[in-house]
């Protein structure tokens, strides 16, 4: 079990987009969806390495800014060429409008 | 007797492979038989110029699928073979051995090659790059303090100048057109590329003829229109590309600069369908143009769309035309043909980062075209991607103000 990390604040995040937070050498990308609700994922496209928080945010999809490969960003899954191989999620939770996410080992 | 024909493709590039996935995603369950002239599995080929050149390890082929996938979704791929003639009227193939193989819906994915420059023919120090055959022969040479010489200034000999820069080479790149990129970018984002080569200190000459190569020894010796001499380790020769249509000429289809298909990726013959590199087709966003693109995503997105309409889906071509480039640090994308505008707006976007709109003469945004550190431009391209697919005619205004958010653009 590990412990849950603030990563930023709810404010810090438009609705229906992201950003990117670097945690002890790893990075994550954090959603907040159009219906307001907050998701964390791997920083990393798993095509090339490139940052997710670049990229666009439509409903539930993260969409890679390199070459335009698609994920959930709730479930991980993803949804066709270029990319094959899903993207890890993490647990979130808000509190006191603060976020704060789960990271496992 | 019964021959059980089914769906084939020839040629084993990113479309031909994107068709026969999207041939089973779409439910299609007969035979879907992939062939291909190289021997390596389908694989990507924007890398070829790009980490393929510049990895510390020993390089791979960075494959579309592995073995597995392809039995998994019963997809036989015969590879290092060459489709030699179709034979419409019985609706089969033959290859140079004497087999043939009966198809119901045939896709011709054949791309394109390296245009051949002719004063290159006798020379051994010259080479091109389509394959990552091409690519491995010319990485071997691009080893620190070697003199490389790059003949064209398009896309792959400037990524392949940035790349041979990182790997210590020395660099010239000859264009006889008065700048470089001349095709598919406007002025203001070639000069920022081209300061950066300058930067790196590649030498970029424009407005320059070549009149011949001649090899001595372990070298070239390049021949200019001006008298001048230059010398060369390796001479790469990057000026441009042309469709592979011979087959499907020597088969009777329509062909031109490409293998002419409808917006259904239709050719002349309604059981041969065409997409990829090697199709020229109608681009409904701009009422028809005819254009051939040489892009990744396109040949991604027609290998799929042709595969459903082999189906019989007979839904139109109506994407966007997409692509980017990497040199250096910088990251560009063109969503669009920029010379579909008449009047150009600039938003900056900060670190040097910046975004060309391209408006046609009603107002309509036709094309952008970005530049930036990254993946800078990316987001806003997509999101003028959605604008132009729209054909939306934003205000000159809020597309130059980076404060207003092109998705809030969209949602008017
Ligand atoms: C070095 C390089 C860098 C690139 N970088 C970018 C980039 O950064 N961004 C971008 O958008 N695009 C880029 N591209 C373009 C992109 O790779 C092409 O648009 C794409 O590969 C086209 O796919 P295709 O399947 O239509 O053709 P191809 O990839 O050319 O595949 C066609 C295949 O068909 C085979 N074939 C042909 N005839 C026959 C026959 N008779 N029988 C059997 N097989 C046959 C060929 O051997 C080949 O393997 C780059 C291309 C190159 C070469
Ligand atoms: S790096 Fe994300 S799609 Fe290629």
């Amino acid at each position: 079990m590990s412990d849950w990390i603030e990563a930023c604040a709810a404010d810090d995040i438009d609705e229906e987009d992201v950003i990117r937070f670097d945690h002890e050498g790893r990075t994550f990308a954090i959603y907040r969806s159009p219906d307001d609700e907050f998701f964390a994922t791997d920083g990393l496209c798993t095509h090339e390495h490139i940052h997710l928080a670049d990229g666009l945010v439509m409903d539930d999809i993260i969409e890679c800014p390199k070459h335009n490969g698609r994920f959930s960003y709730k479930t991980g899954q993803a949804k066709g060429a270029p990319v094959c191989v899903n993207l890890k999620t993490y647990p979130i939770r808000v509190e006191a409008g603060k976020v704060l996410i789960q990271l496992g080992q | 007797m019964t021959v059980t024909s089914g769906m084939v493709i020839i040629g084993a590039g990113e479309c031909g492979a994107r068709a026969a996935f999207a041939l089973r995603e779409n439910g299609y369950e007969g035979l879907v038989t992939l062939i291909g002239a190289e021997k390596h599995l389908p694989y990507e080929r924007p890398p070829l110029s790009k980490d393929i050149m510049v990895c510390e390890d020993h390089p791979v082929a960075r494959t579309i699928a592995a073995q597995e996938y392809f039995d998994e979704k019963a997809i036989q791929f015969i590879a290092e073979t060459t489709v030699t003639h179709i034979d419409r009227r019985a609706k089969q193939l033959a290859f140079a051995d004497g087999q043939s193989l009966p198809y119901e819906k045939l896709l011709l994915a054949t791309g394109a090659i390296p245009r051949t420059l002719p004063l290159a023919a006798e020379s051994r120090h010259c080479a091109y790059l389509r394959s990552f055959d091409d690519a491995l022969t010319i990485r071997a040479r691009f080893r620190p303090g070697a003199r490389i010489v790059i003949v064209g200034g398009g896309f792959i000999g400037l990524e392949l100048a940035a790349s041979a820069r990182k790997r210590g080479a020395e660099v010239t790149v000859l264009e006889t057109q008065a700048r470089v990129l001349m095709r598919g970018v406007p002025e203001e984002i070639a000069e920022t590329i081209a300061a950066r080569h300058r930067q790196e200190g590649v030498q970029l000459r424009c407005g320059i003829g070549i009149s011949a190569i001649r090899d001595s020894g372990a070298s070239a010796t390049i021949g200019l229109a001006n008298g001048e001499t230059i010398h060369a380790d390796l001479v790469i020769i990057g000026i441009g590309a042309v469709p592979v249509t011979a087959l499907a000429e020597a088969a009777g289809l329509e062909t031109g600069n490409g293998i002419f298909v409808n917006e259904y990726l239709q050719t002349s013959d309604p059981d041969i369908f065409a997409a990829g590199d090697c199709c020229i087709f109608p681009l409904a966003l701009y009422g028809g143009r005819r254009v051939r693109l040489e892009a990744w995503r396109n040949a991604q997105e027609q290998g799929t769309l042709a595969a459903r309409n082999m189906l019989g889906f007979a839904e139109p071509h109506l994407s966007v035309p997409w692509f980017w480039s990497d040199q250096y640090e910088l990251g560009l994308q063109v969503a669009g043909l920029p010379d579909e505008g008449t009047l150009t707006i600039r938003r900056d976007l900060g670190d040097g980062a910046f975004i060309l709109f391209h408006l046609a003469a009603d107002g309509r945004l036709v094309a952008a075209s970005g530049i930036g550190p990254g993946n800078a431009v990316a987001r806003d391209i997509r999101l003028a991607e959605m604008l132009i697919a729209r054909s939306a005619c934003p205000a000159a205004t809020q597309l130059a103000a980076p404060d207003v958010k092109l998705k809030s653009l969209l949602a008017a």
